[in-house]
């Protein structure tokens, strides 16, 4: 069902519905990465593995890296480190933020949930604080990498609903392949699992109806060890 | 050679020591995916070579004034264990191994897509674990499946081997015997769906014709391990789809 292709594979003569992943020469399409050929609409390869790099809009956990004022420096798992300017804070508090007291809003390592506002030619990412999103209240960063992302949402957000059913968890899914699932401690273990489930066998089919057996089991396991 | 060596007879009734014939290649084995730890990986054997590439990256370029604003900066490593041949290797790059790196380099560098990641660094490092002969093209060949195995766009994969004269025969794929006895040694790398040539040194001397013949020989054996290389990245995710459904 899934065509694996590698780079410089053929792929189609339609030149002009080539797509992300493709390049085009001598009027032929090829791919330009290892990955899974999709043909519905434009052709794409999905690369199966690779850095995340960050797009405008896009929505992402970091965790703060250095501070520099008037900046805080944010790691993104990517190649380019992003920064979140003091303003996103001054502006929901009428005190005004002193030099070096940056650290009291948010310190090293702390984590942020952030929208991606604008990322420039020279790679310089812009954040903006997304405060509907709390990670202070416990929980836990499960990253796994940003191209297994779609299959963990499923398609129309089937798998990641029944995640949530299943592993009664609070689960939230970035960009970047990090993911925050908040929930009793066992619940969390489940759901990790689950996770680097799919995220180990995303190329395959059927994929959801397997994690769901998986789940069921686990519970019935549970259960008849309590007893 | 040096003087007062003993030559060595190299083919005897038109097979070579080894028992191959002039156009055959040592048997080849490739894994992808060996190391956890690195972006892409992959383990190549041929013969008695074995080799281990890992990518790690694109990531953020270390010193910073080395970073190139429009494309990624490509980093090779090719390292020689010191166990990797009959004599202790004194470890640390040396002026083979700093030439190899360099010329390993560019022999990936047209056809990776570096202008997908400005300022970042892809680091490829290249380590013959045990050596036979050949392992610049071994190492090209494993690097450029690691490379795929990262996920790096790239255009196409490159493949390489050696040809040599030996006994004054063209033949394909020199082991450490050959080399060390033979008259020339001459590795190319290349582009196997275009016919580009993207490495080629020679080492010894060669006729024209015979040049020629040899050339003609490592192309045709390229496009034979381009194949294995292609098949083996396919391999890696068509086996799992099976143990993933039949668990099911």
């Amino acid at each position: 069902m899934y065509k694996v292709v590698v780079p410089g594979d053929f792929i189609s003569e339609a030149v002009s519905r080539a797509g992300e992943g493709t390049y085009v020469e001598e009027g032929k399409v090829h791919a330009a990465r290892y990955g899974i050929v999709d043909e519905r609409g434009e052709i794409k390869v999905v690369p199966l593995s690779g850095k995340y790099v960050p797009a405008e809009g896009d929505v992402v956990i970091g965790r703060i890296a250095e501070i520099s004022f008037p900046f805080w420096i944010v790691d993104i798992a990517s190649p380019y480190e992003a920064r979140l300017h003091m303003s996103e804070f001054a502006d929901t508090r009428d005190e005004k933020i002193e030099f070096g007291s940056l650290s009291r809003y948010l310190d090293l390592d702390d984590l942020i949930v952030a929208k991606v506002t604008n990322v420039d030619v020279m790679m310089r990412v812009d954040l903006a604080l997304k405060e509907d999103f709390n990670l202070s209240h416990g929980g836990r960063l499960i990253e796994i990498p940003h191209t297994k992302v779609p299959r963990v949402i499923g398609r129309n957000g089937s798998m990641i609903k029944m995640l949530k059913e299943k592993c009664n968890c609070f689960i939230f899914i970035a960009k970047n392949g990090r993911i925050w699932v908040r929930g009793r401690e066992d619940d969390m273990n489940l759901a990790t699992e689950a996770i680097f489930k799919i995220a180990s066998e995303s190329h395959t089919s059927g994929l959801t109806d397997r994690v769901a057996v998986f789940l069921d089991s686990f519970r019935l396991k549970r259960a008849k060890g309590r007893r | 050679m040096k003087e007062g060596k003993e030559k060595i007879e190299l083919i005897k009734e038109g097979k070579r020591l080894d028992g191959r014939g002039f156009d055959e290649l040592r048997p080849i084995k490739i894994e992808v995916g060996v190391l956890k730890r690195a972006d892409g990986s992959c383990y190549f054997e041929l013969g008695d070579n074995k080799v281990i590439a890992a990518v790690y990256g694109p990531r953020e370029m270390h010193p910073r004034h080395a970073q190139d604003a429009k494309m990624a900066v490509v980093k090779f490593r090719y390292n020689m264990a010191p166990f990797s041949v009959d004599d202790r290797k004194r470890p640390g790059p040396d002026r083979r191994s700093v030439e190899i790196s360099k010329v390993s380099r560019e022999a990936l560098d047209p056809v990776i897509m570096r202008e997908y990641y400005p300022k970042t660094a892809i680091d490829v490092y290249v380590e013959i674990l045990q050596s036979d002969a050949g392992t610049r093209t071994a190492g090209i060949n494993a690097a450029s499946v690691a490379l795929a195995d990262a996920g790096i766009p790239m255009k196409d994969l490159v493949s390489s081997i050696a040809v040599g004269k030996i006994g004054g025969e063209v033949v394909l794929d020199l082991n450490a015997m050959e080399d060390n006895h033979g008259e020339a040694d001459m590795p190319v790398a290349m582009v196997s769906r275009t016919n580009t040539i993207t490495l080629l040194q020679m080492d010894g001397r060669l006729e024209k014709e015979e040049f020629e013949r040899g050339l003609k020989l490592a192309m045709r054996a390229c496009h034979q391990i381009y194949e294995l290389q292609r098949t083996a990245l396919i391999d890696r995710y068509s086996e799992s789809v099976d143990v993933g459904e039949g668990e099911a």
